[in-house]
Order: structure tokens, then C-alpha cells, then sequence
């Protein structure tokens, strides 16, 4: 493996950085290299989150670049296009459906771009599009706040890194109290049906 | 032990491993963490400063008094500290004392972007720059060694991509020092009391400490040469070294781990054996500038930008320019998808402040803290913002000119934290000047925006312990304001109210300080949330302009063709403000 590069985007609060955390320790435990680099701060209250994770066998710049990511793991719907120009061509996007309406539509005269749009956004830059309905799986499962596990383990699929690199991780980050549901949550994410690719 | 960690955290590790005894810092994004990590480390004494300058003064009497110490900031704080850092760079250390400087290149949580290598030169102390996590946490180590052997402070200076990206260290299996003793303070006038005849003395001393720090930088091994095709070599530090390694693969680069001062020797070294010398470093052009002054040709800035972050995209475009093959820029398109604004957090305390600003339409002097939002919409109100404690400073200069006026009457807003920082000289400038301006203290028990930090009002210290909690209304009146109004802030009739009350006096200072803690903090008032009644609601849109998150456009309203309000069960935290002001009470609490 020469080298991986992931984005993770979404909402502040949804536990971008979490996961983050987590793809980066999966590829240290794979024994590569790995870097992660995120914004804290002013631009990160209420706005946008994106947090970029690095493999190989030595990286050096912490943040991935346009048209060069690997995996772009949305975890929200809008989301998913705002970032899809940092995905390469042929790349594998994850998107979570779950629509979190921006202030700017409410304050301003902005528009939630429709699912269509959205889609073909995506579909300029690949055909590898995997949708997943992570906030009603984690409701499913009784904690809204797993739709990031849910992701994690779609990742996991969509990589076929083994399973179990990624819950020896998970059981280290997550706090005892929440791991069983975490665990459910993870393998929810990597048995999930996924949607049929189209060309 | 392999551990992955931000540089911030690495540093807190390399302090406790070099056996640091204090450390004092006030949070600023993105220095914050470096405090925090400490302060969870046995047998570190962690403190929050009201401000940078008392907490590098504090530093320099851990010093002095022999026990090894931190100090830890943004840039932006070192304009603060650095009076401190000057005295500090004359008297040098009894034990090590070690700096940081968190700069924030592309200004991502601060009102400038400024290079802080340009302090330790102007200063005349030794800089470190680390390039990754690995090297904060062995650098500290180096640090406080060298501040000791040239008895110096010695400055490290991270940016935003080296304190908040993480990366793999390897963690050594005992962390830590032994406790050291004191090393005992030995009286000394001419070394630590800085009067004329003694400072006279002194800075010859600090000149000829310059070039011993130089000649020991030729063969430091921080700074280091990277043999590849010698067509074009490349210097740089920093995160720049990392996008610099990436992009001009199989290139020679010399990489810097001192930045002040520059390891001459080895750097003519280096140009003599390279075709092209090109600097490549974010920000200004230091080394470029210290090298034409050597009388080393170099490029640097012709071919990379002086302002904003650099990224790999951004050092690719040089290295094209430079006739180093890159991969093509993509082409693909950028969607156009709306923006997600920072905005204040649904439940949030400064809410009723800006509404009511707003609806005053008064000029604002606004000030740093998460109240800088009211320069977002809805809001739009804040009309000058310039650093920490610069809201009532304006004030009084506005005032003092005559344009202070009923027509268009000004209002000077800061935080509680901001307060104790830089705010309680400039209140103390407008008593004493007899100035009459209308002023606000928006008192939410924390240092909000950098997450939650304890002040001098919180009762509660950085390491958890119960504290004195320093009485702001009581402040104020000691200083002599006589009409201070205190407000609850989730009243926001009450805070329209008392700001028209405040802004009737004429002829003295007046202080609003509206009270409601942090939504995140654990004493926040549990609050039952809110719906809107679909009937009640005719979609008039005042409830959106309170800025709150939880709040979105729902169906039309057939009347009026405006779009009705829905709340957001998921993020209301019950705050109250839109069922306020809506006019209609369509907004009504969910009893559960």
C-alpha cells in the first residue's frame, strides 16, 4: 500500500472527530504511518467540521488534497457535495442521508440542494457512491449519537481492512459504558445492504 | 510505546518528561490543549492566567526561583507577553523556562495572521520549530536543556497544523523525570534586576549568547540536510518541511528545527552544493530575508505566497513555477452548496444581546469571544473588532471625540474572561477620564470559545479546585461606575430594557453585565424545550432573526407567502429567547 488519504466531513457535533481519531489509529495499528489534521476553533462553532486522515508508509503533509482523497466519508447528506471535489476520480464516497438544514437557509435565501442534485454532484466525480441511513440505524439501536460508527463500519467494508483491526480500536477509544452498542453500531455499518452501483 | 497525538499534546508530554514544575498560559486557539494535557500530569503545577503577560511574568519567577516552567500561548498573546519576553531574553533563566508560540497561519481562529519567528529575533532568544508531533514532544526536552546551557528563554513556535494534527510518536515507558529539587536562587542584581546601569550590562551578554547559539545550531541536529537531487534544494521548517518533503520528492532539502538563530555555516554549506536555493516558508519572508542578508542568493516568496496557509496544492503551484513536474490540478467543478456559517450555539446566553443590539440598531465596539458572532448574520450589528480588551478602549476614544451622540450611540461588549484579560485597565481609562460610555460584560462563567476554560469568575481553577470567585459587579463599583445594572441574560425584554435605561445617562459610565452561563457548562439550567404552533405561526421571520440553529423555515404561510418556523426537538435546549420575541406566541414549551 503506498498511500491512503481520507476526508471526513459533516456537522459540528456529529463526532467527525471521533472518528477521525479512529481511521487514523486503524492504520497505525495496520502498522503505517498515519497523520490526521482538523480545525478547532472559531470556524468550527455550528459550522462545518472536516478532518483529514493519511496512510503509508511515511506521510508527511498532514492534509490530503483536491481531486487525490481516497475516501470521503460524509456524515451529512449536503455535506457529502460540498467536499466530493476532494474525492479522486473513481474515489469511494460514503454518505450518511441525514440532512441537517444550515442556518444560512434560514437566515438567508439559501436552498437544501435537492437529493438529485446532490447526487449528480457526486456522480461527475465517481460511481462508487455508498449511501447509508446512519442516524436511523443508530436510532434504531437506541442511541442517535452511533450514526458515526455506523459509518466507521461501512468504511471498514468498503476498505475490506479486517473487522476486528477496527474494533480492537474502537474498544480502546470508547468508553466501556457505550462499547456494546458501539460494537452493534460498527457491524450494523459493515453488513449494511448497500445500494446497488450503477455506471 | 506508539501513541498518536496532536502536537499540543505531545508538548504537555515533553514538558512532564523534561521535568517541567509550572506552567501558566492563557487559552487561545491553538495553543489551549498544551495547558490542559498538563494539567492532568502529576506533579505539574497548571495554572490559567487572566492574560499572557502575567503568565509568562509567573513563568519567569518559577524560573527564578529554580524550578523548570512553561509558558504557553497563541500568537497573538505573545504581543501581550512580549514586554516580558524582553526583560526576560536580558535577566535569562536560573532553571529552563520554555515559551510556545501557537501561531495560526490562515487566521482560522484569530483577527490576524502574524509570524511570531520575527519575536525571537527582535528579542534576541533562541526558536525551535517543530514539524510534527514527534519532534514537540523531543524538541521540549531540547528546549528547556538549551535554555539552561545558554541560560536564555527559548521560544518554540508551532502553527495551527503542527499543535491540532496528530501524528505518531513514539512514547517513551517512563514518562518523566524524577522530581528535581529547587535550584537555589542566588541573589544577583546585575543579572535579574533590569535597571538602566544593569540592562546597560546585560546586553552585550545576550549578543554574544546570539552567536554561541549560532555556532551550536552548525551541528544541532534539529537542523539537518536531506541529500537528494541537488538541481534545486529547498530550506524550510515547520509544517512547510512536511508539504516541502511531499512535493519535491527525491529534492535536497535542509531542514530547520532552529529557526532563530540560523545555523549559517551549515546553510552556505548547503547553497554551495545546490543549483537553485529556494526557501519555502508559510507567512513571512524570515529565512528568506536572513539569508539575503548572509548574502546567500535565494528565492522564496516569488514562488510561494506570503499570506495564508500553505497546503500541498499551494506548494505544488510553486513547484510548478519552479519547473518541478506536479500532477494536474483537478478540474472538476466545486459544487455549489450553502455555506454552514458559525453561528452561536442554540441556548446560548449572548443571544438576547445581540437581538437586542440589533433591534436598537446601535454601533457596536465588539470585542474576542464567541460574542465576535455578532458580526454574523442575523445579526450583523458588531461594527469594529480589533483584539482582547479593545471594545472599551474604542469606547472611550468614540466618546472622548464627541461621537458618543443620542443620534447614533455606541455600546462596547466583552466577555467575563475578556474582562480580566485586557478589559479592567480600559474600564479603569474611562472612570479615570470621566467618559461616558455605555458598556456591556456578557458574564457566562467560562472562557467559551476556546472550550470552557476556567477564569478568575469561574470559582474554579484549571486543576479543579475550588476558588475565590472574583465578583465582576463588585469590580466594576470598586472602580467607580455607579450605575451597573446586572440582567439576567435569558430575559431578553429585560436586556432591551436596561440597555435603553443605560444608554438614557449622559454624563457618566454605565455597565450592563448580563449574567447566564455557558450552555455547555454542567450548571446550566435544565430547560424544558419548544415547538411552534403551526395555526399561530404566520411566518413573520422575527424568531430567525435570534440567530439560533434550532430554528428553520418550515411550510408556507397562505397569508402571508412567508415561510413558517420549526424548531429543531433535537437542538433546542429550551433557552426561551424566540418564544420572546415572537409576537404571535405561536412558540409554546413542551411540558415533559
Amino acid at each position: 500500500m503506498n498511500k491512503t488519504d481520507f476526508l471526513l466531513a459533516g456537522v459540528g457535533g456529529q463526532g467527525v472527530l471521533t472518528a477521525s481519531d479512529i481511521v487514523a489509529e486503524v492504520g497505525m495499528a495496520l502498522g503505517l504511518d498515519a497523520k490526521k489534521s482538523e480545525i478547532h476553533g472559531f470556524s468550527q462553532r455550528g459550522g462545518v467540521v472536516e478532518s483529514h486522515v493519511r496512510w503509508g508508509e511515511r506521510v508527511a503533509a498532514p492534509l490530503g488534497e483536491k481531486g487525490r482523497i481516497d475516501y470521503l466519508l460524509a456524515f451529512e447528506l449536503m455535506e457529502s457535495a460540498r467536499w466530493i471535489e476532494f474525492l479522486k476520480p473513481g474515489g469511494t464516497v460514503i454518505v450518511n442521508r441525514q440532512r441537517i438544514l444550515p442556518m444560512s437557509a434560514t437566515v438567508g435565501d439559501a436552498v437544501y440542494p435537492s437529493d438529485e442534485a446532490i447526487d449528480q454532484a457526486l456522480r461527475a466525480v465517481t460511481d462508487q457512491i455508498v449511501y447509508v441511513d446512519g442516524l436511523e440505524v443508530a436510532t434504531d439501536l437506541g442511541n442517535k449519537n452511533l450514526a458515526n460508527t455506523v459509518l466507521l463500519g461501512a468504511l471498514a467494508r468498503e476498505m475490506g481492512v479486517d473487522p476486528e483491526v477496527w474494533l480492537d480500536v474502537i474498544v480502546k477509544r470508547v468508553p466501556r459504558k457505550y462499547l456494546e452498542e458501539n460494537k452493534k453500531a460498527f457491524w450494523a455499518g459493515r453488513m449494511g445492504e448497500r445500494v446497488p452501483r450503477e455506471k | 510505546m506508539k501513541k498518536l497525538l496532536s502536537g499540543n499534546e505531545a508538548i504537555a508530554l515533553g514538558a512532564k518528561i523534561a521535568g517541567v514544575k509550572y506552567a501558566s498560559a492563557y487559552p487561545g486557539t491553538p495553543s489551549t490543549e498544551i495547558l490542559e494535557n498538563l494539567a492532568q500530569m502529576a506533579g505539574v503545577r497548571a495554572e490559567w492566567a487572566p492574560n499572557e503577560k502575567v503568565a509568562l511574568d509567573s513563568v519567569a519567577g518559577a524560573s527564578y526561583a529554580g524550578a523548570r516552567a512553561l509558558a504557553a500561548m497563541k500568537h497573538v498573546g505573545l504581543n501581550v507577553a512580549s514586554e516580558s519576553l524582553f526583560y526576560l531574553a536580558y535577566t535569562g533563566v536560573n532553571a529552563g523556562l520554555v515559551l510556545i508560540s501557537a501561531d495560526d497561519p490562515g487566521a482560522w481562529s484569530s483577527q490576524n495572521e502574524q509570524d511570531n519567528r520575527h519575536y525571537a529575533r527582535f528579542a534576541k532568544v533562541p526558536c525551535l520549530e517543530p514539524a510534527d508531533s514527534q519532534e514537540c514532544m523531543d524538541f521540549i526536552s531540547l528546549a528547556f536543556d538549551l535554555s539552561e546551557q545558554f541560560d536564555t528563554p527559548v521560544m518554540v513556535r508551532t502553527t495551527t497544523r503542527v499543535s491540532h494534527s496528530k501524528s505518531v510518536v513514539d512514547v517513551p515507558e517512563t514518562n518523566g523525570h524524577a522530581p528535581r529539587p529547587l535550584k537555589p536562587f542566588i541573589r544577583n542584581t546585575t543579572k535579574y534586576a533590569m535597571i538602566p546601569a544593569n540592562a546597560r550590562r546585560r546586553h552585550p551578554v545576550v549578543e554574544e549568547r546570539l552567536k554561541k547559539l549560532s555556532e551550536w545550531s552548525n551541528t544541532a541536529p534539529v537542523n539537518r540536510i536531506e541529500w537528494g537531487d541537488r538541481s534545486i534544494g529547498m530550506v524550510a521548517s515547520s509544517v512547510a518541511y512536511q508539504y516541502a518533503r511531499e512535493v519535491f520528492d527525491g529534492y535536497s532539502i535542509l531542514k530547520l528545527g532552529m529557526s532563530y538563530p540560523l545555523p549559517e555555516k551549515l546553510i552556505r554549506e548547503f547553497a554551495s552544493q545546490v543549483g537553485k536555493l529556494v526557501v519555502v516558508e508559510e507567512l513571512d519572508p524570515f529565512f528568506e530575508h536572513e539569508l539575503r542578508a548572509m548574502g546567500i542568493p535565494c528565492a522564496g516568496k516569488e514562488y510561494f505566497p506570503l499570506t495564508n496557509e500553505f497546503s500541498l496544492a499551494v506548494v505544488r503551484e510553486g513547484a510548478r513555477k519552479l519547473g518541478v513536474a506536479q500532477p494536474a490540478p483537478p478540474t472538476a467543478p466545486a459544487a455549489a452548496i450553502p455555506a454552514r456559517l458559525p453561528a452561536l450555539c442554540p441556548g446560548c446566553p449572548h443571544r438576547s444581546t445581540f437581538y437586542a443590539l440589533r433591534k436598537l440598531r446601535l454601533r457596536v465596539a465588539g470585542d474576542i469571544g464567541c460574542y465576535a458572532m455578532g458580526a454574523l448574520p442575523p445579526f450583523d450589528v458588531i461594527d469594529t473588532l480589533g483584539c482582547m480588551g479593545a471594545s472599551f478602549g474604542v469606547a472611550q476614544g468614540v466618546d472622548a471625540v464627541g461621537a458618543n451622540t443620542d443620534k447614533q450611540p455606541w455600546v462596547a461588549v466583552l466577555g467575563d474572561s475578556t474582562f480580566f484579560h485586557a478589559g479592567m485597565p480600559a474600564l479603569a481609562n474611562i472612570v479615570y477620564n470621566q467618559g461616558a460610555s455605555t458598556l456591556m460584560i456578557l458574564d457566562n462563567d467560562t472562557t467559551a470559545m476556546t472550550g470552557q476554560q476556567e477564569n478568575p469568575s469561574s470559582g474554579k481553577t484549571l486543576q479543579g479546585q475550588q476558588t475565590h470567585k472574583i465578583d465582576i459587579e463588585a469590580v466594576v463599583r470598586a472602580m467607580g461606575v455607579q450605575d451597573v445594572f446586572v440582567v439576567n441574560a435569558f430575559d431578553e425584554p429585560q436586556v432591551e430594557k436596561t440597555l435603553k435605561q443605560a444608554l438614557a445617562i449622559k454624563d457618566r459610565p454605565s455597565v450592563i453585565i448580563s449574567k447566564g452561563p455557558c450552555v455547555f457548562l454542567d450548571h446550566y439550567p435544565e430547560k424544558f424545550i419548544y415547538a411552534v404552533s403551526n395555526d399561530a405561526c404566520n411566518g413573520c421571520s422575527l424568531c430567525f432573526r435570534v440567530g439560533c440553529p434550532a430554528i428553520f423555515k418550515g411550510e408556507i404561510d397562505k397569508t402571508t407567502k412567508q415561510p413558517k418556523a420549526l424548531i429543531d426537538p433535537l437542538l433546542c435546549v429550551g433557552c426561551d429567547i424566540c418564544a420572546q420575541v415572537c409576537p404571535h406566541d405561536a412558540i409554546y414549551r413542551i411540558a415533559n
